[in-house]
């Protein structure tokens, strides 16, 4: 297999409040392979937002980069001056948001927006026109040349979306980082979208990290996936043996609670019990400990580490059983 | 352009509906067609002095009558505007792109910058208008320039502010971050998503302003701080008038009916202008 396209190795980034360091992400190492579709899968607050912020180096004033390091088809972009990071932007590494309401700018026509995103290439107004078009006729809008002239609000969302998507995919990027891009948008919608990233992903052979809170979203799209928890990656591995073996407790309390999954209509829904640990002051061992159904000794007092090739979970249970 | 054709229709689209709009824009337009072709349309040189006809009632030969010195004040008024309308697109023009640049920098540069620009504009705003430019006056004799220069100084902060306010709320939505993500730098951002988003408002808001820069333009030279003498000004008539007011009463109505005109009509025009490029407004004719 060619080499990973990123590759983030023991990233730690750390928010400074009031109260002290939060530490949002704490040594999270996982990769994106050529070509491959990785879901990223967590409830809010897990870090999946900082992560991203920290890929392409958009993070809050008040962020902390600790250690690691992220390689980006080698280069260590932690390593990258602000100028060598905007160059990358857009162009190797581009980006769909999750509000496709709010994420175009409401008083620039489509057209004039997806020209703008071409601002490194030196064609005519004519030829970056023509580029835009035929983007947003692979992205499946119906009729794009007309659709250069509208503004956003004419749009409906899915149509937004998939403007937003066309515009990601203009520079062709090695790497598409996608922000909960169908949380925003029905049902129905969601599936087409998905389904036409798929399409997008094979013809641009690009590879896509995909964000989620969504497991179905996750289950039909991606090829890998990694489920992180308060900050940490628990479970890692391909898409199948994830979901159907998992190793980590909170992955499995995860897909229990998918609603797709209960059989019976129930006004019960399952939940996990307990909250995120408070990351200011982090609990001796297992981040997830509290939580837990079955706790050992071992999980009040050492923390622990992903382990397994292939599918990769961090929990002591795992070194028990064997 | 088809954009600025655009543009023009769609304002157009709108002060149809809006016959206050239409009010204001035909007053705008006269005052301006009078003003510029004052020289083509006065009756008489404004300066010509005629002491046998000294504050006449109007008639055909002096539709508006004439002053304490026997001056046409039509005509005196005609020219009057063409010194208003320059002091306004000057000052107005000038003090809007200032405050432009000011206020974006502030909105969207680091924070110390902001605090140093606040305080300055505050600072400016903080002093009584007249008074600054009674002490301006004092300094450096009346004068037109001295006049359009307070003005800047005084307004650059009015539209700093607002252009502040804008872009520090934009500088929060999606669709910035979204650009930043897709690799553009601070000044395309500001150049190509902050500027459109805030020049519609900022161009309505220097419509509404003309009527206040051209009574401050009369005020400061109603008390003699603007044009000097000969010149004709819509302040200096209503000077004039003012001590002659139990003698004729023409002079002050001629020198005030033009601001009221100029009040009237800017303020119905921009007024129509902010109803028409409101986009939470325009989204129901589509």
């Amino acid at each position: 297999m060619s080499q990973p396209v990123l590759k983030i190795r023991d990233l730690s980034v750390s928010y400074q409040t009031e109260a002290g360091p939060l530490q949002a992400l704490r040594d999270v190492t996982f990769a994106v392979p050529a070509g491959k579709i990785i879901g990223i899968v967590g409830e809010s607050g897990c870090g999946k937002s900082t992560l991203i912020s920290t890929i392409i180096r958009l993070i809050a004033p008040n962020a902390r980069i600790g250690k690691g390091s992220i390689l980006f088809k080698g280069d260590d972009l932690l390593r990258m001056t602000s100028a060598e990071m905007r160059a990358l932007r857009g162009d190797e590494i581009s980006m769909v948001f999750q509000d496709p309401m709010t994420s175009l700018n409401p008083v620039r026509p489509i057209g004039r927006q997806m020209a703008d995103v071409q601002h490194r290439d030196a064609l005519s107004r004519r030829e970056k026109n023509a580029r835009s078009e035929s983007m947003l006729g692979r992205v499946g809008i119906p009729d794009p040349a007309a659709q250069l002239t509208r503004y956003p609000h004419q749009l409906s969302g899915g149509m937004r979306q998939r403007v937003a998507i066309a515009m990601a995919l203009m520079a062709e990027p090695s790497l598409l980082i996608a922000d909960e891009p169908t949380t925003a948008l029905d049902a129905t919608l969601e599936v087409q979208i998905i389904h036409r990233l798929q399409e997008l992903q094979r013809d641009f052979g690009c590879s896509i990290l995909f964000i989620s809170h969504h497991l179905g979203v996750i289950a039909e799209l991606c090829d890998e996936v990694v489920v992180m928890y308060a900050g940490e990656v628990v479970e890692s591995g391909p898409m199948r043996d994830v979901f159907l073996e998992p190793r980590h407790p909170y992955t499995r309390k995860l897909l229990e609670c998918d609603p797709a999954r209960i059989a019976e209509p129930t006004r019960d829904l399952p939940v996990i019990e307990g909250s995120l640990p408070n990351l200011v002051q982090l609990p001796d061992g297992c981040i997830f400990r509290e939580r837990c159904p079955k706790t050992i000794e071992r999980c009040g007092l050492q923390r622990p580490r992903l382990a397994g090739d292939g599918h990769q979970a961090s929990c002591h249970l795992l070194d028990t059983a064997e | 352009m088809s954009a600025t054709a655009g543009t023009v229709y769609r304002i157009f689209a709108g002060l149809k509906k809006d016959p206050l709009g239409m009010a204001g824009f035909v007053l705008v337009s006269l005052i301006v067609f009078l003003a510029v072709f004052a020289a083509w349309l006065a009756p008489y040189d404004p300066l010509e002095v005629d002491v046998y006809n000294r504050l006449a009632s109007p008639s055909f030969a002096h539709w508006l009558g004439t002053d304490q010195l026997g001056r046409d004040i039509l005509s005196r008024v005609l020219y009057g505007g063409q010194v208003a309308l320059r002091v306004s697109l000057l000052a107005i023009s000038i003090s809007m792109a200032v405050g432009l640049v000011l206020g974006m920098l502030a909105g969207f540069g680091p924070r110390w910058l902001d605090r140093v620009l606040v305080v300055a504009f505050d600072t400016v705003r903080s002093f009584p208008t007249i008074m600054f430019a009674l002490a301006v006056v004092a300094l450096t004799g009346p004068s037109l320039n001295t006049v359009i220069g307070v003005i800047i100084v005084t307004s650059i902060p009015v539209y700093a502010r607002v252009v502040r306010t804008q872009t520090l709320a934009l500088r929060e939505r999606d669709f910035i971050l979204a650009e930043r993500a897709m690799g553009a730098s601070t000044f395309r951002i500001l150049r190509h998503h902050v500027l459109p988003n805030i020049i519609a408002p900022l161009f309505i808001l220097a419509s509404m302003d003309v009527p206040a820069v051209v009574g401050m333009e009369a005020g400061l030279s109603f008390l003699g701080l603007g044009v000097s003498p000969p010149t004709p000004s819509w302040g200096s008539i209503l000077n004039d008038g003012y001590s002659y007011l139990r003698n004729s009463p023409w002079p002050i109505i001629a020198g005030g009916l033009p601001l009221i005109a100029v009040t009237l009509g800017f303020t119905f025009f921009g007024e129509s202008l902010r109803d028409i490029f409101d986009p939470r407004l325009r989204r129901k004719d589509q």
